[in-house]
């Protein structure tokens, strides 16, 4: 504070430093890199790395191989397009009917959370309504619930209903997201100003034909951010299934694997650590693939994010 | 002053059409409410009346007021869990946040030769499961085919179990760790972004070093972020359940059933059948989660109120 207060105070020389200089200053580009720095940020890279590398690396192994082989590096023969086989066809494609699954409850449950949050936060956002500031009273308070302490209470209530069991016991909670509503309110508030949606109403458009038409595209960094947590909430869930589902044939791929992972464990279990390691890689392939697509898109949409708090 | 003018027509007509508008503000908060009330509070109000009840073999179904919360708070399991979470808490949330710091202030301050790649790259592990996370890490712990035997064999050097008794809590804490490390990165780092190019200006102007205008401009800045970054690590931290589950299925010796808080009132509910005392377990967590997070939130805003 004190730095800015002084240069506002007083007409020194150097404020006839060249255009070129400080524009050269904004963007903050003349400073010299770091061998040094770049040097120690390479370790934290390769600890960011190192497990993926372990889990590329092991899962061209075979079972064998695993156990004879260094971890951090090939050995043996090559068979990981063996083991990609044999993960999807193990026991009658279950695999494939988990990533289904997955697949099933990422769509239905975050698509449907992400488009509940954007219509809410918008409503509270650009119209006032009886019951608006208890609501936004409530959703905030539930934002700070975290979402495995209420699996268990969501699991006792379920089933008394009788809704275990069912892919629904996993779609309808993660239909639900306070944080994302809390972004789409702060974001809809910045970014739609009143007076668009006042000529869009004296042209004669409704309301929802304006939602759909101008508001959603404004929104659209913003939608995009919140379909990206709710994306990564879903497909990494791992506790509301674990307890709502007691048929493998609903598993999403997290539970799943972990039961793999369970039996090699177990005495007398089949051991199929190799189909544990090469599942968990084809788990993490998708959404790795759109974090690298969607990078522009949920960055600018962080950043927004951010700048409010 | 002849007829009126268009912002007072303008006027009008918002008068006019406020009634209706309140009816659609509803429409377009409706469905979200539906699903909120019956998946979030419907939940939580069934395992408060849960919680008030107890189910004894003799006697059956009875409200019992308190008694599960009072057996709650007097039982060695629930304050072992409890303690541990804390522990972990103080430990690992300083380390993780501070080196996500120190990653956001490196990639930030421009010296970074490919600095976009790191920035992808230290974020990355966000996007893998905790459950992949947790069997990456449990099979490269482990001591059949894990990289700290293969270490050991190769140097000659017994490394300590990180399995074992005394390194599981610490081994846990490198996962979670290692997956959220990218995240808080993410969120200092926007953050840093924000600051307007201004202040720098300023400050160069003022001769201030790097160390200067760290100190003196992003640390400050950055004072919201890491309260938000540090009341969502608490959260995280109290609610622990992923990872110790998944290397319990390694170890089942060392991890017991009531590691954490959270896995103690699972195994209540599917081993023990304990419904009501469980549905306490659970709601007495969400209250002290929420209330440390407030705690935290209050006195941490205090200090940004103060100049």
């Amino acid at each position: 504070m004190t730095v800015t207060e002084q240069v506002a105070g007083s007409p020194s020389p150097h404020l006839a430093l060249s255009s070129a200089r400080r524009a050269r200053l904004r963007h903050r580009q003349p400073r010299r890199r770091s061998i040094a720095l770049t040097a120690v940020m390479t370790v934290m890279l390769l600890y960011a790395v190192l497990p993926l590398f372990w889990l590329l690396v092991n899962s061209t192994k075979t079972q064998t191989s695993l156990f004879s082989t260094f971890g951090l590096w090939f050995g043996g023969r090559f068979e990981l397009w063996h083991n990609i086989t044999q993960t999807l066809t193990y026991n009658h494609d279950i695999f494939l009917r988990w990533l289904g699954n997955t697949a099933l409850y990422v769509v239905a449950g975050a698509g449907s959370a992400t488009l509940l949050a954007t219509m809410a936060g918008y409503g509270l956002a650009k119209f006032d309504f009886p019951g608006r500031r208890l609501l936004l009273a409530v959703v905030l308070g539930a934002a700070a619930i975290p979402s495995t302490a209420l699996a268990l209470p969501t699991f006792l209530m379920f089933s008394k209903l009788g809704l275990t069991n069912t892919p629904w016991s996993i779609i309808l909670p993660s239909m639900v997201s306070p944080l994302g509503l809390y972004l789409i309110w702060i974001y809809a508030s910045e970014a739609i100003p009143d007076e668009l949606l006042e000529a869009a109403r004296m042209d004669g458009a409704s309301e929802f034909r304006t939602f759909f038409t101008i508001s959603f595209g404004l929104l659209r960094p913003g939608i995009v951010t919140v379909l990206l947590f709710t994306v990564v909430a879903t497909w990494n869930n791992y506790f509301l299934p674990l307890i709502m589902l007691s048929d493998p044939k609903w598993y999403p791929l997290t539970v799943g694997l972990s039961q793999w992972n369970a039996q090699s464990w177990t005495a007398g279990g089949q051991t199929i650590y190799n189909l544990v390691i090469t599942g968990s890689l084809l788990a993490i392939v998708p959404i790795v693939v759109a974090f690298f697509f969607m990078q522009r898109h949920w960055q600018s949409g962080l950043t927004a994010g951010s700048v409010k708090q | 002053m002849t007829a009126l003018s268009a912002p007072a027509v303008r006027r009008a007509r918002r008068r006019q059409r406020r009634s209706g508008r309140r009816l659609v503000g509803w429409a377009f908060v409706a469905p979200f409410v539906a699903v909120f009330g019956f998946a979030l509070i419907g939940p939580i109000g069934y395992a408060i009346y849960l919680s008030l009840y107890q189910n004894k073999l003799l006697g059956g179904n009875s409200f019992a007021w308190f008694a599960n919360y009072s057996q709650a708070l007097s039982d060695p399991n629930f304050w072992s869990a409890l303690t541990r979470v804390a522990e972990f808490l103080a430990v690992q949330v300083p380390i993780m946040l501070g080196l996500a710091l120190c990653v956001a202030l490196a990639i930030d301050s421009a010296r970074l030769y490919g600095a976009r790649i790191f920035r992808l790259v230290v974020f990355l592990p966000y996007a893998v499961p905790a459950v992949v996370a947790a069997l990456m890490w449990g099979f490269m712990y482990g001591n059949q085919f894990g990289l700290v035997s293969d270490i050991s064999k190769f140097t000659g050097i017994a490394l300590p179990n990180p399995l074992g008794q005394h390194l599981v809590l610490a081994s846990i804490g490198n996962i979670v760790t290692w997956e959220y490390l990218g995240y808080n990165m993410l969120i200092f780092y926007s953050a840093l972004q924000a600051i307007p190019a201004e202040l720098y200006e300023a400050a160069a102007l003022d001769g201030a070093g790097s160390f200067r205008v760290v100190t003196a401009i992003k640390l400050p800045a950055l004072k919201p972020a890491i309260l938000v970054a540090t009341i969502f690590s608490i959260i995280g931290s109290f609610q622990l359940f992923n990872e110790p589950t998944i290397l319990k299925q390694l170890t089942p010796d060392t991890i017991s059933s009531y590691f954490t808080p959270n896995m103690y009132a699972y195994n209540l509910s599917f081993s023990g059948q304990q419904y009501n005392y469980s549905a306490a377990i659970a709601i007495l967590m969400g209250v002290i989660t929420m209330g440390i997070a407030y705690i935290v939130q209050r006195s941490v805003a205090r200090r940004l109120a103060q100049p």
